[in-house]
């Protein structure tokens, strides 16, 4: 058997052994862009961690394949996690993202400092550069933290409700950004959204979660599923919702 | 320049104060900035306390003070730092424990073999006459390893202090700098005790940063001027203690108590003329 990027088998998370998502069995291949959808704490962000090995699995195991490392993951976290009035500088807090290639005494080289500005860039803030983190309006801060989640990725991308503060124009952009990422760059995506489009249009898998999987198959079959009528009926009240 | 600075460097011990001291401080206010911001500032407090009872028990066995200090106090910084990180409720709780039952113990031991006596009030308060020739020299190497291992790691600590869970997700060993910070921590705590005294030190951690943080905007520039607010009010503290005759350590807090005011009301009057607030850390 070919051997994926990501397998769980018959993984289960909680915290303290109380389990909050379990019985998980799914693989991830390479240019993969799987949406992972859900009510609120039904283990989304939960499972996310699991998959960065930031929480221990309760039972199973995230077996990584074809030379995939940590180092290689670019991480969105979700925004709630973050410290708030933190003192650092835009340009600090992106450029962090290259660290995972630095040596082990970590000095910034010019090419980080160029990928660093190209993603500022691309989000949109290169103006805001030596502006403080803790000075900007939310969906300002989640511009800044995806620029340095794309420092950090060079074959995979996870991440956590990144359209939550984004005004919608600029929430369109980030999923063509994410569809370019996946098309052109081969980058494999792993998301959670709950935006209708992003997961109908965009993904090639869907994994849908209510403290176990209740679905993972291609989008196609997902939509042809009873699970998808959750997210069509559900649509507008989920897209304010997203915490 | 006036003649109680002349006649301060005259004395041997006070220039010894002046070195371990100012290179203490600068120690101290580094790694202040990333135990704040990490809300580990009761891991300092905790560790001074610890440095105590250790050095009042080392003290009262006629052992070296240093030697049996620093090995016990890097112990407890492991633990205090494992009780923080398992996030159990009582975390802050434990830390209490662990503090004032070593005080506890110190004092007890201090009393029963010499009685109570000069040297814990000044484990206590700290005083510059404590320092050896020998305690001297371990103090600048161990004050320099501190400050070489901060500046060549100071980006991974950064980005452990902003953000453990990112850190750790792109495969930084986010453990390893959470032990690093705290084994330099407990370096720096065993060798300000002596000037500052186990009650008064944690302030050189807390303090600088803080002030610090009220004008500047970025990691680098909270990191810089807390090294330089540090630096100063340990020098204009040691000064001005000796010209009055005050007690070093607690001359020293008030002075950088001061600091702090000056720089909450510059932030104040900024926020207040520009009309954009500053916000600020809590
Ligand atoms: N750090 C934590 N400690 C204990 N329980 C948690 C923690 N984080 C989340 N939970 C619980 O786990 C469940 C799933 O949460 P989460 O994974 O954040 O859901 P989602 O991201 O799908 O909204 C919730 O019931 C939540 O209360
Ligand atoms: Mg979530």
């Amino acid at each position: 058997m070919k051997s994926s990027l990501i397998r769980c088998e018959d993984l289960s998370f909680g915290y303290d052994a109380r389990r909050v998502v379990g019985d998980l069995n799914f693989s991830i291949n390479q240019g993969d862009y799987l949406a992972i959808v859900g009510e609120n704490g039904s283990g989304k962000t939960t499972l996310l961690k699991g998959l960065l090995n930031l929480i221990k699995p309760l039972s199973g195991q995230v077996i990584m394949g074809q030379g995939l490392e940590y180092k290689n993951i670019g991480y969105l976290p979700q925004q709630s996690q973050v410290q708030r009035g933190f003192p650092a500088s835009v340009k600090e807090v992106v450029l962090s993202g290259c660290l995972n290639r630095t040596a082990f005494i970590p000095r910034y080289s010019k090419q980080d400092r160029r990928r660093a500005k190209n993603q500022m860039e691309r989000m949109g803030i290169l103006k805001l550069s030596q502006s403080s983190y803790r000075d900007l309006s939310g969906g300002q801060q989640q511009r800044v933290l995806l620029a340095r989640a794309l420092c950090a990725a060079d074959r995979m991308m996870i991440m956590d409700e990144p359209a939550s503060g984004l005004d919608p124009l600029v929430s369109h952009e980030l999923y063509a950004l994410i569809r370019e990422l996946n098309k052109e760059d081969n980058m494999t995506i792993i998301i959670v959204s709950h935006d209708i489009h992003c997961v109908l249009r965009d993904a090639s898998h869907v994994l849908h979660l209510k403290g176990e999987q209740l679905f993972y198959g291609s989008r196609e079959d997902y939509i042809d599923s009873e699970y998808s009528h959750y997210l069509l009926a559900g649509h507008t009240e989920c897209v304010v919702a997203e915490n | 320049m006036p003649n109680f600075i002349v006649d301060f460097f005259k004395y041997d011990f006070l220039i010894r104060a002046l070195l371990v001291g100012l290179t203490v401080s600068l120690s101290a206010s580094l790694l202040g900035v990333s135990l704040v911001l990490k809300r580990y500032s009761m891991i300092g407090d905790g560790l001074s306390h610890v440095g105590f009872g250790s050095l009042a028990i080392a003290t009262a066995l006629g052992a070296s003070p240093m030697i049996v200090t620093l090995p016990v106090v890097i112990l407890a910084a492991f633990l205090l730092l494992r009780i923080s990180e398992s996030g159990k409720i009582r975390g802050d709780a434990a830390i209490a424990m662990i503090s004032t039952g070593s005080m506890a113990a110190g004092v007890l031991f201090i009393s029963v073999t010499s009685g109570v006596n000069t040297d814990i009030y000044n484990y206590m308060f700290g005083s510059i006459l404590s320092m050896s020739e020998s305690d001297v020299v371990l103090s600048l190497i161990l004050s320099a390893i501190v400050l070489t291992l901060y500046s060549l790691f100071y980006h991974k600590i950064f980005a452990v202090t902003f953000d453990e869970n990112f850190a750790r997700a792109t495969g930084v060993n986010a453990g390893a700098y959470n032990s690093l910070l705290a084994v330099l921590s407990a370096v720096t705590i065993v060798l300000g005790m002596r000037i500052m005294g186990a009650l008064l030190i944690s302030s050189l951690i807390i303090f600088p940063a803080l002030t610090a943080m009220r004008l500047m905007k970025s990691f680098r520039s909270v990191t810089l001027t807390a090294a330089i607010i540090s630096g100063l009010c340990f020098l204009i503290g040691l000064f001005s203690s000796y010209a009055l005759a005050l007690p070093t350590g607690a001359t020293i807090v008030c002075v950088n108590i001061l600091a702090f005011i000056l720089f909450s009301a510059i932030s104040f009057l900024k926020s207040n003329l520009t009309g954009k607030s500053v916000k600020q850390q809590p």
